[in-house]
């Protein structure tokens, strides 16, 4: 049972990983923004409560697996490890950098606790879903999730692995689509509508779950949920706000692919601490 | 006057009494041998367990066969993540399909992302006959020898074949194995020597004046090449391995003849000649001719009918050896 004080905690980490991933992105220069602001409640929830992990042993067998499919967003997933405490909170600065571990989109061999290498989109549902079937094979008891975007809905492959999971009964596998409705050229009804998603999910023998993607305790509720269902695969269909926790950018698919700038940021990581205004702080 | 190499064990019928097999037949038995072994081996298959020969293993390990239907990106990402898990999934598919159209997934998820995929390419070649040009992969070794990391085998009968997907199981990365459609002689031994990254001497003659260097089942018709090439002595050298490749023999080989023919079923461009010919240009620059498609794709006919068109028949291979010959 979550206790309000759960809750208010994983929020705070929600609150430090969007402030890492403004720092993060301003000292590299470029990558991408709306994403990783909208996708950071769900990856504090990940790493402060789902996950099964030990952030001192990024190999312990038995942990659970988080697969990132959309690799563009991976500084939320730079910014929560670094919070959990696989690496300092400084080497984030280290994003896109020459000789980093922190490659622009993640590489598996590069850091410890990626799972996997991706970027290009719609090949990560199929990477998880062959894992969760070897896993099973192997009557393993961890779970495998597998973040993805709503974009990538795009492409065939997404498909090709939906209709896999789904044939082969996965029910080790949760994946969980970031549906903030942007993508690089637009909105994702404007450039390819991808609706009725819940009705498609369905019809490949999927258990799917919406929620609102930044309420953390629903969320959380949702993973739980997955974890009860014997027979399905489960999707939790997330809407988010991409750049969420900063009203000038929330909603506009433009910040999609671009950083902020340092007089942006300054602007921003303000916003971000005094939850728009509305408290002062010593951060002011 | 037969010359071939002794250490090279080859079978004392060839030449007009050699049993046809195709190389691919060799893949399939390879693979139930492996299932008994190793239960690690899963094969994951896009909807042609017949032809690729993964029909046996299915049925002898029906819980080790995943059917991915026909959808060869996703026959790469799901091997991807089983050899992530621990697996070493073998995935089969027409070569046109895995690794052509799976290439993208293959680079990221296989290759950059460093895990033992064993992607098994069928129907390379010309020879695939009727089925015409989509099916029949020209490009596969050039798309898989760019790849850091890809190991890439090209055996040149069913019974090397054999050996070189039970070899390719022990590699701890990425592996290609090319095999053909068509029957065609078999003529090594369970005797003669396999190493992934060894060529291997089949015919050797005293003072050679030109190495013919050839790979696949093509490397048969180098043979009978050489044999009918009386006037101009030669070697025959099967590489097997297109990456990594021989270099050091290949580079003696040169040294002693001076003049080199390529062989393969495959485009000029990227293949077996192109990667002897970045070899030789820096460590020991000779003429080279070169046996292969050149920037053409196939087309219906008879298997024979299209090696012969496309200029890849033992004829074309002596002739080939003059022209070289003559360059010196």
């Amino acid at each position: 049972m979550l206790l309000g004080a759960d809750i208010g905690r994983i929020e705070e980490k929600a609150q430090a990983i969007r402030e890492t991933i403004i720092d993060m992105l301003v000292a590299a220069g470029s990558g991408h923004t709306a994403g990783p602001l909208g996708m950071a409640d769900i990856f504090a929830a990940l790493y402060f409560h789902v996950l099964s992990h030990d952030p001192e042993h990024p190999d312990w067998e038995e942990r659970d697996r988080l697969f990132l499919s959309n690799g563009h967003i991976v500084p939320v997933r730079y910014a929560a490890m670094a919070h959990a405490g696989y690496f300092p909170v400084a080497e984030c600065r280290t994003l896109r950098k020459f000789g980093s571990r922190l490659q622009g989109h993640p590489e598996r061999t590069r850091l410890p606790g990626l799972e996997s290498t991706s970027g290009p989109l719609g090949s990560g549902l199929g990477q998880a879903a062959g894992y969760a079937l070897g896993a099973r094979m192997d009557n393993k008891k961890f779970r495998v999730y597998c973040a993805m975007s709503d974009g990538e809905h795009d492409a065939g492959n997404t498909w090709e692995s939906v209709m896999f999971a789904g044939n082969n009964r996965l029910s080790n596998l949760t994946a969980i689509i970031d549906r903030n409705n942007i993508q690089i050229d637009g909105m994702t009804e404007q450039v390819m509508p991808l609706e009725n998603l819940r009705a498609k999910y369905e019809a490949f023998n999927w258990h799917v779950l919406e929620v609102d993607g930044h309420n953390i305790a629903s969320f959380i509720d949702a993973a739980q949920e997955a974890k009860a269902i014997y027979e399905k695969p489960t999707v939790i269909i997330a809407h988010t706000i991409p750049g969420k926790g900063i009203k000038e950018i929330e909603f506009d698919y433009t910040w999609h692919g671009k950083p902020p700038t340092p007089e942006e940021a300054r602007v921003f990581l303000h916003e971000l601490r005094t939850l728009k205004g509305r408290i002062t702080s010593e951060h002011q | 006057m037969y010359m071939l190499h002794p250490e090279a064990q080859l079978t004392d019928t060839i030449f007009g009494k050699e049993e046809y097999t195709p190389t691919r037949d060799g893949f399939g038995k390879a693979l139930l041998v492996l299932g008994r072994q190793d239960a690690r081996v899963v094969v994951v298959c896009a909807d042609l367990a017949e032809s690729t020969r993964t029909l046996q293993f299915k049925q002898l390990f029906p819980d080790r066969f995943i059917e991915a239907g026909v959808a060869e990106q996703n026959l790469a990402t799901i091997a991807s993540g089983l050899a992530n898990y621990g697996k070493i999934p073998f995935i089969a598919s027409y070569a046109t399909f895995s690794p052509g159209r799976n290439n993208e997934q293959i680079r990221t998820t296989v290759a950059i992302n460093n895990v033992p995929v064993k992607i098994a390419g069928m129907h390379a070649g010309v020879s695939v006959g009727p089925d015409g040009a989509t099916h029949q992969a020209l490009e596969d070794m050039a798309l898989m020898r760019v790849l850091p990391r890809m190991t890439v085998l090209s055996p040149c009968d069913a019974e090397e074949a054999y050996k070189a997907t039970i070899a390719a199981a022990a590699v701890p990365g990425p592996v290609y194995l090319r095999f053909a459609r068509e029957k065609t002689p078999v003529f090594t031994t369970q005797k003669t020597p396999f190493a992934i990254g060894k060529t291997n001497l089949l015919w050797s003659t005293e003072q050679p004046k030109v190495v013919i260097f050839a790979t696949g089942p093509l490397v048969y018709r180098a043979l009978q090449a050489a044999h009918e090439c009386t006037d101009i002595p030669v070697l025959v050298v099967n590489v097997h391995t297109i990456k990594p490749l021989d270099t050091e023999a290949i580079v003696q080989y040169a040294q002693r003849t001076g003049a080199v023919v390529t062989v393969e079923e495959h485009q000029i461009a990227g293949g077996l000649g192109s990667a002897i010919a970045e070899v030789l240009s820096q460590r020991h620059p000779v003429p080279i001719e070169f046996i292969g498609v050149h920037d053409q794709f196939g087309q219906s006919g008879t298997p024979d009918e299209l090696i012969a068109h496309y200029g890849m028949d033992a004829s074309h291979i002596s002739a080939a050896v003059r022209k070289v010959h003559a360059r010196t």
